[in-house]
């Protein structure tokens, strides 16, 4: 059993679809992050999910999908600054680094075209 | 040509008589074949393997689904092929997690009443191996059996 089920938790959903949960998510939350399946919240518990896996910011509630295989999936919210925050640094590197990434082809798109010339010399 | 290579198989809910029976089954072949071969499942169904198999003689590696997920992310362990089995929508959620978590080739074993439509809603990479079976395990064996590792 993971350590969520010992925390002080608030269940918006129990035994629904992933999508439906997810749907939920993104629905009720002002924040939405997308994360891997396998994303480590709280001590132990590995994200289980379908991408894009939705997790949620509400005042100072995060909100994640929580699946169970005899169960079906739920969502739960936990007050959590401290997840809040790193999903929020997260987000921060991810745009980073998609930053980098549209500086990268602005440089190689500045590049002078290469003449005809040299395209057919070869 | 299997020798030293490993195998995963994954066990949902295990309300579905055919899980079990298929698992011990294709564990046994696996074994047969060379392959390393380790079962991952919820307590539930782990204490089933455990009672069926007693002084495990088909099974000797057993381990907590969680615990399991956790050693994949943290890239301690991995496998070389990984059968999921699943009839529902969470076995299907749990299919999805090792698409992303593990490099190995992952099939999705999938089987129950509504196996076709759950079946169809796989849409991560997997070779799937369908079968509407509940009781009977024939039809999920013919498929498993076509399988060419």
């Amino acid at each position: 059993m993971s350590c969520i089920e010992q925390m002080k938790y608030r269940l918006y959903l129990e035994r629904t679809s992933f999508k439906e949960a997810r749907e939920y998510i993104e629905k009720n939350c002002k924040e939405v992050y997308y994360v891997d399946p396998g994303y480590k919240i709280f001590k132990d518990y590995y994200i289980i999910g379908v991408p894009p896996v939705a997790m949620g910011v509400r005042g100072s509630e995060v909100l994640f999908t929580y699946v169970k295989p005899c169960h079906g999936t739920f969502v739960m919210g936990v007050d959590s600054e401290e997840e809040i925050a790193r999903l929020r640094e997260n987000e921060e590197k991810k745009i980073k680094k998609s930053l980098k990434g549209s500086e990268r082809d602005k440089a190689e798109a500045k590049a002078a075209p290469m003449s005809f010339s040299e395209m057919y010399r070869n | 040509m299997s020798e030293g290579k490993s195998a995963l198989l994954v066990m949902g809910c295990p309300e579905v008589p055919v899980q079990m029976s298929m698992v011990i089954y294709l564990t046994h072949k696996l074994k047969k074949a060379g392959w390393d071969v380790t079962v991952a499942g919820t307590n539930a169904a782990v204490k089933l393997l455990k009672v069926a198999d007693p002084e495990s003689y088909y099974v000797q590696k057993m381990v907590d689904l969680d615990r399991l997920i956790a050693d994949v992310v943290e890239k301690k362990i991995d496998f070389d092929v990984c059968f999921a089995f699943m009839h529902s929508d969470a076995g299907m959620t749990y299919g999805a997690t090792f698409s992303a978590i593990s490099k190995a080739r992952l099939f999705a074993v999938v089987f129950g009443k509504n196996a076709e439509a759950l079946g169809e809603s796989i849409d991560y990479p997997a070779e799937k191996i369908v079968a509407v079976a509940t009781h009977n395990p024939a039809p999920l064996k013919v498929k498993i059996d076509k399988v060419a590792l």
